[in-house]
């Protein structure tokens, strides 16, 4: 059973997710993410995952960063208007209690909250610093253990960048 | 953004972006010791420029750190990562064999090539984010007639 402060950190990256959903200015939608990420960060800290939260945290005010000056430069505002119509709260109540229903049926089987499984991890924990001699058991598992998902991650990071390369290039790109 | 901010972040930004540099080298180096690793540090390192490029604007921090220079920090940081990984088959063993001495744990030099790789992870998601970040700012659309 989790306790308190978590209930109280989720209930706030669901308020911020909203209040992005709802607000009328683009400006106001990308600070309530930001308050989604900062409420995870802070989570995965009171969860004492501390490599998890600092890499968080870098990445959220980066990515707010970033946000921000796509919203300044972009000068047009688009309204969207539209009336809820019965069909579509219809659909959309149809659809949450599928999903429920599943989600339900899928997390049945789960182990409870602070009690993992600890099969394959309890032999990383025991042989993590006998094996590798590294002192952060993260480390360990992210770059001996696990390594090849490593790769796997910076390759799809290099990929990414790469796209973002031929995207967004001065050269060679016809004017409109 | 042209020019940068006012003064009073300028000042700041010069006293602190090296602060923030030094911390992610630390984070970087520290990462088999600590919390963190080349992911976190190389992003701080990523950082510590788009606070240069915020407040002193785009000009001089272009100067300081082209998009090509970044882009080969990126590339150089992969190519560290993969070579390191082969040099295990070489060394008589597998894919990502950690070939190097395990030394005394909770020293600086210790846990064999992890400080290696994570120095290859820093620069190649340092320079790539910046790199990203560079390109974002300096891209515009061409008007009609100009470039091509």
């Amino acid at each position: 059973m989790p306790e308190i402060e978590l209930y109280l950190l989720i209930t706030l990256m669901i308020v911020g997710a909203l209040v992005a959903v709802h607000t009328r200015y683009l400006i106001s939608a990308v600070i309530s993410l930001a308050v989604v990420g900062m409420a995870l960060a802070v989570a995965f800290l009171y969860m004492q995952a501390p490599d998890i939260a600092i890499t968080q945290i870098v990445v959220e005010v980066l990515a707010l960063v970033i946000l921000i000056i796509a919203v300044s430069i972009g000068k047009e505002v688009v309204d969207i208007k539209g009336k809820w119509e019965t069909l579509t709260i219809g659909v959309t109540v149809l659809f949450v209690v599928i999903f429920a229903i599943f989600a339900y049926r899928a997390l049945a089987d789960l182990p409870p909250f602070g009690s993992p499984l600890m099969t394959v991890s309890q032999r990383y924990v025991e042989e993590g610093l006998k094996q590798t001699g590294s002192a952060n058991l993260v480390t360990s598992i992210l770059l001996d253990f696990r390594a090849y998902d490593t790769l796997g991650e910076a390759t799809i990071l290099f990929t990414a960048i790469l796209g973002a390369f031929a995207v967004l290039r001065n050269i060679g790109r016809k004017a409109k | 953004m042209k020019n940068g901010m006012t003064l009073i972040v300028r000042v700041i930004a010069r006293f602190v972006s090296p602060m923030i540099m030094v911390f992610g080298i630390y984070i970087i180096l520290h990462g088999h010791l600590s919390p963190g690793g080349g992911f976190p540090g190389g992003v701080i390192i990523a950082s510590a420029f788009v606070l240069l490029t915020l407040s002193f604007g785009k000009e001089i921090a272009y100067q300081k750190l082209k998009e090509s220079t970044a882009s080969v920090m990126e590339s150089a940081g992969a190519l560290i990562f993969l070579i390191l990984a082969t040099l295990g088959i070489v060394f008589g063993g597998w894919f990502f064999l950690n070939f190097l001495p395990k030394g005394e744990p909770f020293r600086l030099i210790s846990a064999g090539f992890i400080p290696l790789c994570n120095i290859g992870i820093g620069l190649k998601v340092g320079g790539g984010i910046f790199a990203v970040f560079l390109t974002l700012i300096l891209f515009r659309l061409l008007e009609k007639g100009e470039g091509d």
